[in-house]
């Protein structure tokens, strides 16, 4: 059993089988990281370059960790502190990093699209953690994870993607990837934060939080992202929680317990209220535990792929 | 499959299982000490039958446990077919215990290799022990069993194939030609 790409660009296209081999091998992982020693030779000898040309604290932290718990080789390299700052191009900077002889590349980068320039370009496997507004399946995966974790299984439930889903890369993934795997989706938001022809995608749209919450098993709640749009898609932050934030009342209002979960950082009381977030409904810190296990799962089935 | 002879038919498999289960307590002083460790995937069935006839002897309840060595083995990389992870589940501190490690076949040893890099990462055992139900010989590392069932000259185009009642249908040890069918 092999994955059917040396390389991990995004979820649109990737197989149930595919998928169910990361989540399945992640299994094994999880184990590891209850282990006194939390590390597995399997990747000595590898060395990989985590190439960060947007900020990130919990995905680049979780893929080192991920790598050195694999015993990889790890170079660090972040967009600030390098020569891209004096006009290389990325196919330089890369061509110049594939000399040394690295063999995979993390990539975070504003444009989409730019990991798979990278795997057309040079010869290492390259992972996605992040490519503009398109794919972040990374991401994706952690929450199914998660998802089949808490559920049980992921076919058959409802998860609704809450906020800001045209800036996002975490809704895009997560729609791809939990289709695949039999899921219904849907998402919710202002009408500014929505993209038009999300329905061709096959999902459904709520411009009421009060029936996506009476709707969904699972509520995937994602962060506003100001830095993107400059605030200007919605009059304030204070309305924006008005009318889409999740918070207690509104939970309690329905009768079933629902699943909460956010990829982070959380605005608190601005998407997610802070009990909510804090609350007994919330799965976002094993988010970030299982984050750990199913980048190793990536890590191990790209890294021994022949 | 061509079976080129049994070295050990149903009977004989009982009765060797029977003999390694007082072996292993004979050398221990009793089973207040150990632990059994199968190595997945056969390893596994052969602990869980040990571990029946030790707590028939014995009238004690005996922490058994099972290793997936993929993630340690050296020729990863070599592999045509990726292994799929079965993962580790030893649910008992193996610190100070006396680890009894189950395989079925000892070859080159590299697989044993694999198994203590992968049990010393979960702590430090008293001892660990090695029992295989057949060793056929042509070793490339430093290793040799404890407790054997049986000692098998073997050529290295021939194959030794432990067939278990609960994946094969039948407990036997045979004999295949190499380049399998």
């Amino acid at each position: 059993m092999a994955l059917a790409s040396r390389h991990l660009l995004g979820l649109e296209g990737m197989s149930k089988q595919d998928i169910q081999l990361i989540l399945d091998t992640a299994t094994s992982f999880r184990e590891i990281l209850d282990r006194p020693i939390k590390k597995v030779p399997t990747l000595q000898g590898k060395t990989i370059v985590n190439l960060f040309f947007e900020s990130s604290t919990r995905t680049r932290t979780s893929f080192e960790l991920a790598e050195r718990r694999l015993s990889a080789d790890v170079v660090n390299f972040s967009a600030e502190a390098s020569s891209v700052r004096k006009g290389e191009s990325l196919k330089d900077t890369v061509r110049n990093l594939e000399m040394m002889k690295i063999d995979m590349v993390v990539i975070r980068h504003a444009a989409a699209g730019a990991a798979h320039f990278l795997s057309r370009v040079i010869d290492a496997n390259i992972i996605n953690a992040g490519d503009g507004s398109h794919e972040h399946p990374t991401q994706a995966l952690l929450d199914m994870y998660t998802l089949r974790e808490k559920l049980g299984a992921i076919e058959g439930h409802h998860v609704c993607i809450v906020g800001d889903i045209s800036h996002s890369r975490v809704a895009l993934s997560n729609i791809y990837g939990l289709q695949t795997m039999g899921a219904r989706v849907s998402v919710c938001g202002p009408k500014t934060l929505i993209p038009r022809c999300i329905d061709q995608l096959g999902v459904q749209v709520y411009y009421n939080i009060d029936d996506a919450i009476r709707d969904a098993d699972v509520l995937n709640v994602l962060r506003i992202q100001n830095e993107r749009h400059g605030g200007t898609l919605f009059p304030t932050t204070r309305e924006y929680r008005r009318y889409f934030g999740v918070t207690r009342e509104r939970l309690e209002a329905s009768k079933k317990k629902i699943l909460i979960m956010h990829p982070g950082p959380i605005n608190r009381d601005v998407e997610l209220s802070a009990d909510v977030a804090d609350g007994e409904q919330s799965v976002i810190l094993q988010q970030v535990l299982n984050g750990v296990a199913i980048r190793m799962s990536i890590l191990y089935l790209l890294g021994t792929h022949t | 499959m061509n079976i080129k002879s049994r070295l050990i038919d149903h009977q004989g498999f009982q009765r060797t299982l029977t003999r390694l289960a007082h072996e292993i307590l004979e050398l221990n002083k009793g089973s207040e000490t150990i632990a059994l460790v199968g190595i997945r995937t056969r390893g596994e069935f052969l602990a869980r039958r040990l571990a029946e006839k030790i707590q028939e002897i014995e009238h004690r309840e005996l922490q058994v446990g099972f290793l997936d060595i993929t993630l340690y083995r050296d020729d990863l990389r070599g592999k045509l077919n990726q292994p799929i992870l079965k993962g580790t589940d030893i649910m008992f501190d193996i610190a100070g215990k006396n680890i009894i490690l189950i395989d079925d076949v000892l070859y080159t040893g590299r697989t044993v290799r694999a198994a203590l890099d992968a049990l010393i990462d979960l702590g430090r055992p008293a001892t660990i022990q090695l029992a295989v139900l057949v060793d056929r010989g042509h070793r490339e590392l430093p290793i040799k069993a404890d407790f054997i069932g049986k000692n098998c000259p073997t050529s290295p185009n021939e194959e030794v194939r432990v067939l278990m009642q609960e994946i094969d249908g039948e407990d036997a040890v045979v004999l295949v030609e190499k380049g399998r069918a």
